[in-house]
């Protein structure tokens, strides 16, 4: 069972980053179609200003859009390839997860190899729902098929842990219910980190820079749409951090016999926790720009990350369970 | 003062009409400042970045050996990084600043925030604007057959809140959100309360526990090897007492623990002695303190039979060393042996004391260093004797684990020999005395506490959850209806179907909401009356009453 959770886990690399492939080739093709339309929309407008401005969409403009709309069209093929791949990579990464805790006779939350192919699920899993309610917001995929890639990559090549039982003090029901919501917040909180990156790339872009990172956001979704996906992804998993923190402090009173005793786990899930609620205050004050605000949701990321990778490798404490 | 001085150019216009005090000014400024958003944020920022220290140097309430390591290591930073508390960050006076600005912002901005929804959850949703055209939905229907009375119904039964004027209706929707919001920012307010009643009010201690009836442990503060006691708390610690009786403990092949169990018999203060069990993460609850489990580990019970025929018995807790195997070691020390019994008389270079090291599983074969399992598969206890002055009369009281090496290195207590043991086994020493080792002990680590504020800090956290959802998932709306009578509609507007009035509808998102559209469509559509088929069946008698 557990070289069969090993291999889906490869299959499901391979699966996003076939998924990745394709939204590039979205992508590409995309910007192949950007070069004629300044023409069509001039066109779209003249029509416009006749007065029939709905039928724009459906009519068959002059000779210039032929060929461009051929390559839409297979543009949005690839687009709706690579999504079917990213839901088939998510079938096969779930069966891993499940394979995986078969195998372990728990759930597959134990170590960082576990936790992190966790996260990344819920993350796929989420983006899929986002997809599904807000289909226009495809273009994000590339940046999210990558993302994923990296994770379940690294934790494959760099993190992968035999499997092991849980030492007693995780033998818990809070066990189950904190790890279970800090994954899941986790996986949102990523989810969210992507589209507040390519906020602020395509915001730049709207700006008019032409540079480097900026020109990446030229077939992104409009800026707006992506902040506003932003902050209701942070909006969604803030309550649920808060309240997986909040057990987890209830499991440590429990089994260590304080609430909260600033070992280093602890402290940085409390420094993300006051960045996540800096976002929130930030996106509530109009006087603050909305770069900051998307910035605020990155750091806050930095620190989850910082608080999954950093806190494990370099310090101790009572977390250190969780071996690498 | 200087900001005093800078005043009176950006006010010289106010200052005939009233004349404010200048310092009651600069307060009244600088409250507003520290109760503004803008100040808040910084704030917020200002303690993640003061948390980090805390996470990256050791700290004493986690880890006090890194701390004296990292004097050790660093002498000079060390000093330097004491003098500013960094090594107890987090109750530091940087934090410490840090966190009561921000609450004290905090407490200034919930107040009036208090105050402005206390009286809007009293007030009446505002009267219908003139121009509904202007806000952001905007509809016009055919009138419901109830007129007026009929749409306040369809807005009251999907709980918003109604009033009707003359031919209007105004209703609001999602006061929840700032309800929750308030329970959110006071519930956090609450947290620090509970924190501050736990540091006051509050005591721990920690120490071993042996089995057995001779080791039997009372809640005094001169049983616990650490105790700390909060600033409030008098010298009577609450009376109880335990006993262990039984350790159970499980461990996997590799030597991973997997169970832990302690079954303990417990004498509360004029209640019978009962006997309870506790665990990893069960703890034992008594009558003001819990009772909660970290560790075990073994304690060798070994005996020693002096020139003088008499036997003493010692079964100190041996420490592990850390890996999977519990290697631990320990001192057995003697310190009155070979005291003759008819004088009296004590020799201080006749004091034994025996440097242990305990293998539970030892290997097949030697080096006897490194046990194999946790479990006592094949107990092995290698002794180092030593005789002389332990170097004790300086007052340090009995239970030592570790041998005085000064005493060693300046010749005061000798090397006589090494042996190891199996259970059962003895050892003759050079001067015929004996010691033996007879077996051993489970001894478990305790941590008893009391923590008065942890009741409130468990309300205040079911506070700030559902506060929290009420202030992040609620929306607050508006929705306006106004009844129009038929000459006054706009023909172009819609064919009425039934009667010959209109209504003209509203609507307003007071916060930002992606849904309200929707909302709006819906809510238009069931004040016309095509309502879905379920709710018609539902409603039958509101019809009947209209008309
Ligand atoms: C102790 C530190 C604080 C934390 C952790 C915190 C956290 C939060 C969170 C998570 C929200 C989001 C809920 C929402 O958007 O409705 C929020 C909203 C809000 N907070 Fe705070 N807060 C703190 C201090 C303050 C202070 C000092 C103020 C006053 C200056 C304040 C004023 C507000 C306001 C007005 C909102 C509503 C924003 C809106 O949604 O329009 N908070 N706070």
């Amino acid at each position: 069972m557990s070289a069969l959770s090993d291999q889906l886990v490869s299959i499901t690399t391979m699966v996003y980053l076939l998924a990745m492939i394709g939204h590039a080739v979205e992508y590409a093709l995309g910007n192949s179609r950007a070069v004629t339309a300044p023409a069509r929309e001039l066109v779209g407008a003249a029509v416009g200003a006749g007065g029939v401005a709905v039928a724009e969409r459906d009519t068959p403009v002059a000779d210039p859009a032929g060929p461009a709309q051929r390559t839409t069209r297979r543009a949005e093929l690839a687009g709706r390839i690579a999504v079917g791949l990213t839901a088939l990579g998510a079938v096969l990464h779930l069966a891993g997860l499940v394979t995986r805790g078969i195998a372990a006779e728990r759930m597959p939350w134990g170590n960082m190899y576990e936790f992190v192919l966790t996260v990344s699920f819920i993350g796929v899993a989420a983006w899929l729902v986002v997809l599904v309610k807000v289909p226009s917001l495809r273009r994000l995929g590339l940046f999210m098929t990558l993302v994923m890639v990296l994770l379940v990559a690294t934790a494959e090549l760099v993190l992968y842990t035999p499997i092991v039982p849980l030492v007693p003090a995780l033998d818990s029901y809070w066990f189950v219910v904190h790890v279970s919501t800090i994954v899941f917040a986790s996986g949102l909180f990523l989810l969210g980190a992507v589209p507040a990156v390519a906020y602020l790339m395509r915001a730049g872009y709207e700006r008019g820079k032409r540079s480097f990172p900026y020109t990446l956001a030229k077939r992104l979704p409009a800026a707006a749409s992506m902040e506003r996906l932003t902050f209701v992804l942070h909006a969604f998993a803030f309550p649920i951090f808060t309240f997986a923190v909040l057990a987890g402090a209830v499991w440590a009173e429990a089994a260590w016999g304080r609430p909260w005793g600033w070992d280093p786990k602890e402290t940085w899930s409390f420094i993300s926790w006051v960045i996540y609620a800096g976002y929130l205050h930030a996106r509530a004050t109009p006087s603050v720009k909305r770069n900051l605000v998307a910035w605020l949701a990155i750091l806050g990321f930095a620190t989850m990350l910082m608080n999954l990778f950093g806190v494990n490798i370099f310090f101790t404490g009572l977390h250190s369970y969780a071996d690498v | 003062m200087t900001a005093v001085d800078d005043r009176p150019a950006g006010t010289p216009a106010e200052a005939p009409r009233r004349r404010p005090n200048p310092l009651l000014a600069l307060a009244r400024n600088s409250w507003r400042q520290l109760t503004s958003m803008r100040t808040a944020l910084v704030l917020l920022f200002l303690l993640a970045v003061a948390a980090i220290p805390g996470s990256v140097l050791p700290q004493r309430g986690v880890n006090p050996e890194d701390v004296r390591d990292f004097f050790t290591e660093h002498p000079d930073l060390a000093v330097w990084l004491d003098r500013v508390g960094a090594f107890e960050a987090f109750s530091s006076v940087w934090f410490s600043a840090i966190y009561l600005l921000l609450f004290t912002s905090l407490i200034g901005c919930i107040t009036p925030r208090l105050v402005d929804h206390v009286r809007a959850l009293r007030a009446r949703p505002p009267a219908v604007p003139k121009r509904l055209g202007r806000l952001p939905q905007h509809t016009v229907a055919p009138a419901p057959d109830g007129g007026v009375a009929a749409v306040a119904e369809v807005l009251r039964r999907r709980r918003w809140r109604v009033v009707v004027r003359g031919d209007e209706v105004s209703a609001e929707k999602g006061y929840l959100k700032e309800t929750g919001n308030l329970i959110f920012h006071t519930s956090m307010v609450l947290v620090l309360l509970g924190v501050a009643l736990g540091s006051w009010y509050g005591w721990q201690g920690n120490r071993l526990l042996v089995a057995g009836a001779d080791h039997v442990f009372c809640n005094t503060r001169q049983q616990y090897a650490e105790v700390k006691l909060g600033p409030r708390v008098g010298d009577d610690l609450p009376r109880f007492c335990l006993q262990l009786d039984e350790f159970d403990a499980r461990f996997l092949p590799t030597g991973q623990p997997a169970f832990y169990n302690a079954k303990v018999t417990v004498d509360e203060d004029g209640d019978p002695p009962r006997t309870a069990e506790f665990s990893v993460n069960s703890p034992l609850r008594l009558d003001g303190a819990n009772v909660y489990l970290l560790g075990h580990g073994y304690a060798p019970v070994i005996r020693y039979t002096d020139r003088f025929g008499r036997s003493q018995t010692s079964a100190v807790p041996f420490l592990s060393n850390g890996d999977l195997g519990l290697t631990s070691e320990g001192l057995a020390a003697f310190p009155d042996a070979n005291v003759d019994p008819a004088t009296g008389e004590r020799k201080p270079d006749l004091q034994m004391a025996f440097d242990g090291l305990y293998l539970p599983t030892a290997p097949q074969e030697p080096p006897f260093t490194r046990s194999e399992h946790p479990t006592e598969e094949n107990p092995l206890l290698g002794l180092v004797a030593y005789r002389g002055n332990l170097g004790l009369d300086g007052g340090i009281p009995g239970s030592v684990y570790q041998l005085d090496q000064r005493q060693v290195r300046n010749g005061r207590l000798t090397e006589i020999g090494a042996k190891e043991l199996r259970p059962g086994e003895s050892w003759t020493l050079d001067d015929g005395t004996t010691v033996e080792f007879l077996g051993s002990e489970p001894y478990i680590v305790l941590s008893v506490r009391y923590d008065p504020g942890t009741t409130l800090l468990l309300i205040s956290s079911v506070g700030l959850v559902l506060g929290l959802m009420g202030s992040l998932f609620v929306r607050r709306r508006r929705v306006f209806v106004r009844l129009l009578s038929a000459d006054a509609a706009d023909p172009a507007a819609g064919s009425p179907t039934r009667g010959s009035s209109l209504i003209e509808v509203g609507g307003l998102p007071r916060t930002e909401h992606p849904g309200f559209a929707e909302e709006f469509a819906q809510l238009v559509a069931a004040m016309r009356g095509d309502r879905p088929a379920d709710e018609v069946d539902g409603v039958p008698d509101a019809r009947e009453g209209a008309k």
